[in-house]
């Protein structure tokens, strides 16, 4: 709106924002308030919102009791590599729609978005099957593959859009210029879509962290990550409110900042383009 | 080095045909135009010889070597766009570099094309800047230096100077004239606007929906177009094209009259009529006539042109002569009658 | 850009995406379909031959089937009430002009990045825990008697739980689409003398109306498939049985594959009559 507005109704809706904003982001707060405070503070009635002492012995003893750095690699490696995997995958692919289209590209497309459809419940005993026959139950590898699998719609079809906003003929100067595929693929394209490639990787890499149908299921002691980590804190750990905070918070924290950079990618990628 | 043969070359999008067989002889260091109106397949021409698109049936030749079936990297020939086609990623100087860096010359070659090509085009002090930062003139010379160092046996310009601003367009025209001039290198240019055909080209070749209409040069094509399409789209402001009983008077179905070649009075003449609009520019003024009774098409409108000025406003009655000599007659079909 | 020479090559730089999709879709749905068809018990004798449609019929007939579907109905249903028509109003809000604007956009947006385990342990212990849980200090504050959330109200929590997370989601797509509208189009209809709410009715809504219609099929896409959240508070006890969890269970914890495949089978044809919807939309919009 071009144009002016009261001051007194901008004060309005400023607090109205911020109340309702800071009101959805309490849960979140408290959690990582919580996860400072000792056990008895924790759970005191009526609770204490900043005025307690302050410590980091919930981080110290979440690090003790499991083995952290092991879910945290676990999620690294199958949310990193199922997101590259995918993105190197899908390159070629939605080069080849977005740069040469043909009657049948629409279809192609709309199948690889139906294909994300599937409920992962109505195929989990044919997975979990293959899993034990190749061996790959309970490997990161089966993670990997599997969520590479499950995001590569996703990935296809942002790479898509991002492409088809390059114009082709730059492509067609590279190509006159005497750059083979690979190298217009290499020098030109990839280049000019960095913006467009990292957000499809930063939310095909929070989608894959938070995934927690086939990383529950498919993993034991071995190849568990974070989601695993902290639904193990189900019960009867989870009544020590201040270590599963921190544990908690130990498990967000990274995909909390990444998501909000990657906000505006969100829509577009988990819409299919659909809304602008 | 850079003879250009087109040999029945066909091409179809699905079922449709948008160039039927056509053959055309591109002589080394001629600059040709390909003109027409939008959708003619001017473009489709230029991007068939480019080898972006595959030609349907026929033989495209390069310097007599059969290059119908050469991808786009091995023929030769460089391509400036109409979008320019800039890596938006890469400094000016790694946008002319890239071809050479593709064709693997040494560095110091490199080099050495890139400062002479920017020293030929003023874009030595812009060397490291991105494209971005550039304005349209010298984004479009970029694209110029990129093509040049690659050292091609043809240019191939795709309406080149239509993102340009009028003004830069004049500029921009007589510095690809130059360097045509310069180079002596084979040159295609595709152009909807006959001005720019006309102030460049050494042959014009006229195309209507994939046909060739006519090739010429631009002052055959002026004083003696093929057919009435020509005769109407090259000059400017157009040929009168008369039909009806006063073409029949010169036994033709079409007579042709161009603004220039008629002369106006006040008071006497061989046609009467009241004037419309006058625009007056100054060296010349174009008078647009109504009720001449003369079917020259929707409107029935004859326009003239004369140099200098005359005291004329709208309204006024206003009488022409046409020069008979200059006068084409074309039969039915459109084709002209000598 | 249509050479022989790129369609081919866009054809093998295609071919990898399409066929690891294609066994990805394809592999599992058939064995999925083979199982439905098979009296199935991988630790009680493994595969017992083929018994037709028993598994469909048994799937639908037995008591655990209708409580799962109304469950089902209940949180999907529940979640969209709430995420779409509160996601309205706050895309509406987070659209005037304020002070933080982009701050407190990150606050809404926040939830959506929690991990479902976290956000359902979270709230489970730390807000929903009858003794120690912070629901349970407010209601004794105000002289109450604290509800164990989620064995008594366990439907309601979960969609509560859902809710908070899914909320983000509809919120950004509409405000997105509230962004997009033309504030020249609120103008003229505020010249043509439309208060407030008939704008917001008359021009606003039906702007959104696509959006909604987006949200309304990602989220019941996603919504039918909640697992994490069930599996870490309830385990489906309490009534929060849900399709998808039944499924679940059949196959996991009493080992019935066949069972479990004929349930799978229903889950699949239901998203699927979801997805069309859905592709129709997008479909549409690859050809703007």
């Amino acid at each position: 709106m071009a144009r002016a507005v009261t001051q007194q109704r901008k004060i309005i809706n400023t607090t109205a924002a911020w109340v309702i904003g800071l009101l959805i982001f309490f849960p979140i707060l408290w959690t990582i308030l919580t996860s400072f405070k000792t056990e008895a503070t924790a759970i005191a009635d009526p609770p204490v919102f900043l005025a307690f002492d302050w410590t980091l012995e919930n981080y110290t003893a979440v690090m003790e009791r499991s083995n952290y750095a092991k879910f945290l690699w676990n999620s690294i490696i199958i949310a990193g590599g199922s997101t590259i995997l995918g993105i190197i995958i899908a390159v070629p692919a939605a080069w080849s729609m977005a740069f040469v289209p043909s009657r049948r590209t629409k279809d192609i497309l709309l199948w690889m978005l139906s294909t994300k459809m599937l409920p992962a419940v109505g195929v989990l005993y044919p997975i979990y099957l293959i899993c034990i026959k190749l061996g790959i139950l309970d490997s990161r590898v089966a993670l990997v593959i599997i969520l590479m699998l499950m995001n590569l719609p996703i990935i296809v079809w942002m790479l898509y859009t991002y492409f088809k906003e390059i114009p082709g003929e730059i492509l067609e100067a590279a190509r006159m210029d005497g750059a083979s595929l690979k190298e217009e693929i290499l020098y030109v394209l990839t280049p000019m879509a960095i913006p467009g490639i990292a957000s499809t990787l930063l939310l095909n890499f929070i989608l894959a962290w938070n995934e927690a149908f086939w990383t529950l299921n498919l993993t034991a002691a071995n190849a568990a990550p974070l989601t695993a980590f902290i639904a193990s804190y189900s019960s009867p750990e989870g009544l020590f409110f201040a270590k599963l905070s921190a544990a908690s918070t130990m498990a967000i924290a990274p995909i909390l900042i990444l998501g909000w950079f990657s906000q505006k990618q969100l829509v577009s990628g988990l819409t299919f383009g659909a809304v602008k | 080095m850079g003879q250009i043969k087109l040999n029945q070359v066909t091409k179809s999008f699905g079922d449709v045909q948008v160039i039927p067989p056509l053959d055309l002889t591109i002589e080394d260091g001629e600059f040709t135009v390909f003109v027409g109106p939008s959708g003619c397949g001017k473009s489709t021409l230029l991007r068939l010889i480019a080898g972006l698109e595959d030609i349907t049936s026929g033989h495209i030749e390069i310097d007599g070597a059969d290059a119908t079936n050469v991808p786009p990297a091995k023929r030769g020939l460089a391509m400036v766009f109409q979008s320019y086609a800039l890596y938006p990623h890469m400094s000016v100087r790694k946008n002319i570099a890239f071809p050479m860096k593709m064709a693997g010359v040494p560095e110091d070659e490199q080099k050495r094309r890139i400062e002479a090509a920017a020293k030929a085009l003023n874009l030595t002090d812009y060397l490291d800047r991105k494209p971005g930062q550039l304005s349209g003139g010298q984004r479009q010379r970029v694209a110029i230096g990129r093509s040049i160092v690659r050292e091609p046996s043809a240019f191939l310009f795709d309406e080149p100077l239509s993102n340009l601003d009028a003004a830069l367009r004049v500029g921009m025209r007589l510095e690809i004239s130059e360097l045509h001039k310069r180079l002596a290198t084979t040159m295609i240019y595709v152009t909807h606007d006959q001005v720019e055909a006309m102030t460049m080209a050494d042959k014009i070749v006229v195309l209507r929906a994939g046909i060739i209409e006519q090739v010429g040069s631009p002052l055959e094509l002026y004083h003696n177009p093929r057919n009435e399409f020509v005769a109407g789209f090259i000059g400017s402001p157009k040929m009168n094209l008369i039909k009806g009983a006063e073409a029949q008077k010169h036994d033709a179905a079409t007579i042709g009259i161009r603004p220039e070649h008629t002369d106006v009075s006040k008071t006497e003449g061989t046609w009467k009529g009241t004037v419309g609009v006058a625009e007056h520019l100054g060296s010349d003024t174009f008078i647009h006539v109504h009720n001449t009774g003369l079917e020259t098409g929707p409107g029935d409108m004859f326009t003239v042109r004369i140099t200098g000025d005359i005291e004329v406003k709208h309204g006024d009655d206003i009488y022409l002569t046409p020069q008979l000599d200059k006068l084409h007659k074309f039969d039915p079909q459109g084709l002209r009658i000598d | 850009m249509a050479t022989q020479h790129s369609r081919s090559a866009a054809r093998i730089m295609m071919a990898p995406a399409v066929i690891l999709l294609l066994g990805w879709m394809l592999v599992p749905l058939v064995m999925t379909l083979l199982f439905s068809f098979k009296k199935y018990l991988p630790m009680r004798g493994g595969d017992l031959g083929w018994v037709g449609f028993e598994n469909y019929v048994r799937f639908v007939s037995s008591s655990a089937f209708w409580p799962s579907v109304s469950a089902t109905l209940i949180v999907v249903g529940g979640v969209l009430a709430i995420t779409i028509f509160f996601g309205v109003l706050l895309a509406i809000l987070l659209n005037q002009p304020m002070w933080g604007q982009g701050v407190v956009r990150i606050l809404v947006i926040a939830p959506f990045f929690v991990m479902p385990t976290v956000s359902a342990l979270v709230w489970k212990n730390m807000f929903m825990d009858p003794t120690n849980g912070l629901f349970a200090h407010l209601w004794r504050f105000f002289g109450a008697d604290p509800v164990s959330w989620l064995s008594e109200a366990s439907l309601p929590s979960i969609v509560m739980i859902v809710s908070w997370q899914w909320l983000p989601f509809a919120t950004l797509i509409l405000l997105t689409a509230i962004q997009s509208l033309d504030s020249e189009q609120l103008e003229a209809a505020e010249m043509d003398g439309a208060p407030p709410l008939k704008r917001f009715a008359f021009i606003t809504l039906p702007h959104l109306s696509r959006a909604i219609t987006i949200v309304l099929l990602i989220q019941t896409i996603f919504l039918l498939a909640i697992f994490a959240e069930i599996f870490v508070t309830t385990g489906g006890a309490f009534g929060t049985r849900t399709l998808t969890y039944l499924i679940f269970q059949r196959v996991l914890e009493s080992q019935n594959i066949g069972l479990g495949s004929a349930g799978g089978v229903y889950a699949i044809i239901l998203a699927n009559i979801v997805a069309i919807f859905l592709m129709r939309i997008v479909g549409k919009n690859l050809d703007a």
